[in-house]
Formats: structure tokens, sequence, C-alpha cells
């Protein structure tokens, strides 16, 4: 069967991984492809780095990253930050990542998804969208949400989905950074509405928020960064967890060998 | 040993060789058809839409020698599907050395399959030592179909073939890879024990 997936999320600054609540009072928390290593060692299913550094050399340190993740790491990662164009995507591929994640860049030129599917293929399409409820309206925004646009949450989705994407990562920024749960309503919609599959990214703080996004927001795979980074939660307690909950996990040989012993 | 890759615009290159490197193997990648005749072990691997990768080997005229390789080869996920009979995303004939038409999965599922599934029936010494049951990552819109060259099975609303084999051809759809320790021990499985693909 299928499993659920659980994908910490590893922000990138300057080479090194920074996180803090709601984007704000970043934090330095190490090496991204060391910190990466161990969390494939937890049990992490996939990676994802994202770039935030605001400079123009951000494409290099982000090809230089994937390369040398590439050597080191064994299971599937996603690279994203100032991926404009799809040769940024093509050479992100060739320097050994597997998916490409685009999000304001997509918002402002939806043609791009369309262009890097078609080159690339769906599955390295990983389309990132920032909600936010407005009224009741859930609507995209950008820039940490800091930008609201005039798309629908749910019309984006589709938009993307149609347009060839193989995957949205979404993140509630009504949960993000605060770990109080992720929005339920939102992802179960969207996940119900696209026949992709959806990350829910934004607000986990146990691992009862990872099995609500799962069974009632039909997520197929979790994304956090600060509980795993700071060591709030650990991967493995969290797919044990989920796994005794009843879903279907990914739990690692080693595990059973060392209970073994 | 020499093992080559075979070079083409398949996407997940730099993947396969930074595997096979931790495995303490430095492959040749070429799509020199006197190397690839000569390697002792040759991977074709594949990522993304089967249509340019076909067109791609079609124009280095590889289309027409890796049916004729004598050595065990390794095809991976769309290499896998290149086999096949006929490709239902090109709409045109594969290789031919695998049984079915490459289908899309039915929109009953969130396509493309992605993640980590489980394999049962597995039968091939590719997976000695490999659990039944064992998850591997998968990611694929199209899939071959069960059959009698099927040497390992996955569930994705139906069930379809996660392994393939015929005589010296292994054909795997997941991604060894990208697959953890297992993936690297399906790797080594048909690196060191090779013998029983000639």
């Amino acid at each position: 069967m299928l499993t659920r997936r659980i994908i910490p999320c590893l922000d990138v600054m300057n080479g090194r991984t920074v996180k803090g609540t709601n984007f704000a009072n970043l934090q330095d928390a190490g090496d991204p492809v060391t910190l990466g290593a161990h969390y494939a060692e937890e049990g992490a299913d996939e990676l994802v780095f994202l770039d935030i550094t605001a400079t123009v050399e951000k494409r290099k340190t982000l090809s230089d990253l994937a390369k040398r993740v590439s050597r080191v790491i064994n299971i599937p990662f996603t690279v994203g930050g100032g991926i404009r164009t799809v040769k940024d995507a093509a050479s992100m591929l060739e320097y050994g990542a597997d998916k490409i994640s685009i999000n304001t860049r997509a918002v402002d030129n939806p043609e791009i998804i369309t262009a890097i599917a078609g080159e690339l293929g769906s599955q390295a399409v990983v389309v990132a969208v920032d909600v936010r409820p407005y009224n009741g309206e859930w609507m995209v925004v950008t820039h940490g949400g800091r930008n609201r646009t005039s798309r629908r949450a749910v019309d984006w989705c589709l938009e993307i989905w149609e347009r060839g994407a193989g995957e949205i990562l979404l993140t509630s920024m009504v949960g993000d950074g605060t770990k109080k749960g992720f929005s339920l309503d939102i992802t179960r919609r969207i996940s119900e509405s696209v026949g992709i599959p959806v990350i829910a990214s934004g607000g986990a703080g146990t691992p009862a928020d990872f099995y609500d996004v799962f069974a009632l927001g039909k997520a197929d795979a979790a994304l956090a960064a600060s509980v795993f980074h700071f060591g709030t939660l650990r991967i493995v307690e969290v797919k044990e967890y989920l796994a005794a909950a009843g879903l279907p996990m990914r739990l690692l040989e080693r595990k059973e060998n060392e209970t073994e012993i | 040993m020499r093992t080559a890759i075979i070079r083409y615009n398949a996407g997940n290159i730099r993947s396969v060789t930074n595997a096979l490197n931790r495995l303490g193997v430095e492959p040749v990648i070429t799509d020199d058809p006197d190397e690839l005749l000569k390697a002792d072990r040759v991977i074709f691997p594949g990522v993304g839409n089967a249509g340019s990768a076909l067109s791609s080997i079609r124009e280095n005229g590889l289309i027409n020698l890796i049916p004729r390789l004598k050595q065990p080869v390794l095809a991976i996920c769309v290499g896998m599907q290149l086999l096949g009979e006929y490709l239902e995303e090109a709409d045109e004939e594969g290789m031919g050395i695998l049984a079915g038409t490459v289908r899309r999965f039915p929109p009953s599922a969130k396509v493309p399959h992605t993640g980590w599934n489980s394999v049962h029936s597995l039968q091939d010494p590719c997976f000695e030592g490999i659990k039944e049951g064992s998850y591997l990552y998968f990611v694929h819109s199209y899939y071959l179909p069960v059959g009698e060259q099927t040497v390992g099975i996955c569930d994705y609303s139906i069930p379809f073939s996660a392994a393939m084999r015929q005589d010296n051809f292994l054909a795997l759809q997941f991604h060894p890879e990208k697959s953890g320790t297992i993936g690297q021990d399906i790797l080594s499985n048909f690196l060191f024990k090779g013998e029983s693909y000639a």
C-alpha cells in the first residue's frame, strides 16, 4: 500500500539551515547536507530544501547544494527558491534533485508550470501554494503571506493540476510556525479537488496534528520544519505513532533489527 | 568490472551515478555503441516524458542497439517503459522486449503515483535478501501490466509490474537509486550477482 509521507523541510540561507516562527526571527540549525542525512536515517520519506537567500547568487548556491545532497542522500529530494526558467529547473535535476519547487514565479507566470512539466515531466514539478483566509475565502498569498493575490486557493490548485504539475505543496499561513495544527478544511478541499498528490504544510506541533492532516485533511504527505529542527518531535516517533494509529507508513528496517537484538 | 550508464536526456543520470559511487562503482556515462557493447553491466535510466526519451534514443540510434545487448542490463522507470511493446504516452511502439502496453493509471487514482509503496511476489535474484512487502520509491504516471515476465508486483488502484525480467534484461518501475538502503541492496544484487542475468 502507498504510504503517507513525512517530509522535513530545510530552509537554507547562505548555505546554512534556518527556520523561525512565521519566517521571522530565523535561527541557525546547521549544515543542510548533514541535517538532511540525519533526517533520512531517522526515516524521512523525502526532503525539501528551500533556499531563502535573497541574492542573485542563490541559484548557484542551490545547485551546489543539490550536487552535495545527491552525493550523500539516497532518498528523493526537492529544491526550491529562485528557480525562474525551464533551464534553471533542468539544471537542478541534472545536479541530482528529483523535483523542483516553484511558488511566486508560478503565480506571476503560470505558463512556467506547463513549460517545465512539458520539458522535464510532471513528476519533477512541485508548485508551492501559500494560502490564507480573507472573510472566509481562502486566497493565494505570496512573499511569506505579505502579498495577497486575486486567486482563490482551490481555483489556483485546479489550474496547477491542469497545467501538468506533479504535486502541490500547500502551506497555510494561519498555521505556519504556530505549532497549533494544520488547516484541515482547506487541505481536504484541495486534496479532494485535484488529481495529484497534496503535501500539507504549516502548523505541525504534535503527532496528533499529523494524524489529523492525513485522516481528516486527506493529505498525501505532510511537511514540517521547526518541530524537527529543534527536536520537539523526532520523525521516527511521529511515524511510529501514525503507524500505530493505522496509517500506512514506511518504518525503517534498521528499527526492526534493533528490536531483535 | 565495467559499468556503463546509457547517456540520453534521461534526467536521473546523476542520481544513478551517485548511487553507484556509494557502492564503490565508477560508471562510464556514454552513448558510444562500442563502449556499451563491451561493458559488463549496462544501466538504462529514465524519468520524465517517455515520448521525448524515445525520440532521444531514436536520434542517437540506441533504440536499435539496446535490444542487442547481451550483458546484464538494468532499465529503470521510463527506461523500463521504453522496453515495452507500445507506449500510450508517446503513442508509439517501444522496443518490445517486455510484453504489454504501457498505460496510464486510471483517473480514480492520483497521478503521478508518487511515494513509497510496498512490493510483493518478488522472484528475481535482484531481490535476494529483500523482504516481501518492502517499501520502494515510485514516481510515474504509466505502468506495465502484470504478465509472465513480472518478477515483482505493486498495487496502486490496480496491480502492476514493479519489476520484470526477460533474459539479461531486468526492468524496475521504482527508483532503486532513491529507495534508501533497500534500493541500494537491489542495485548491489544486480551489479555483483549479475551472472544470473547473462
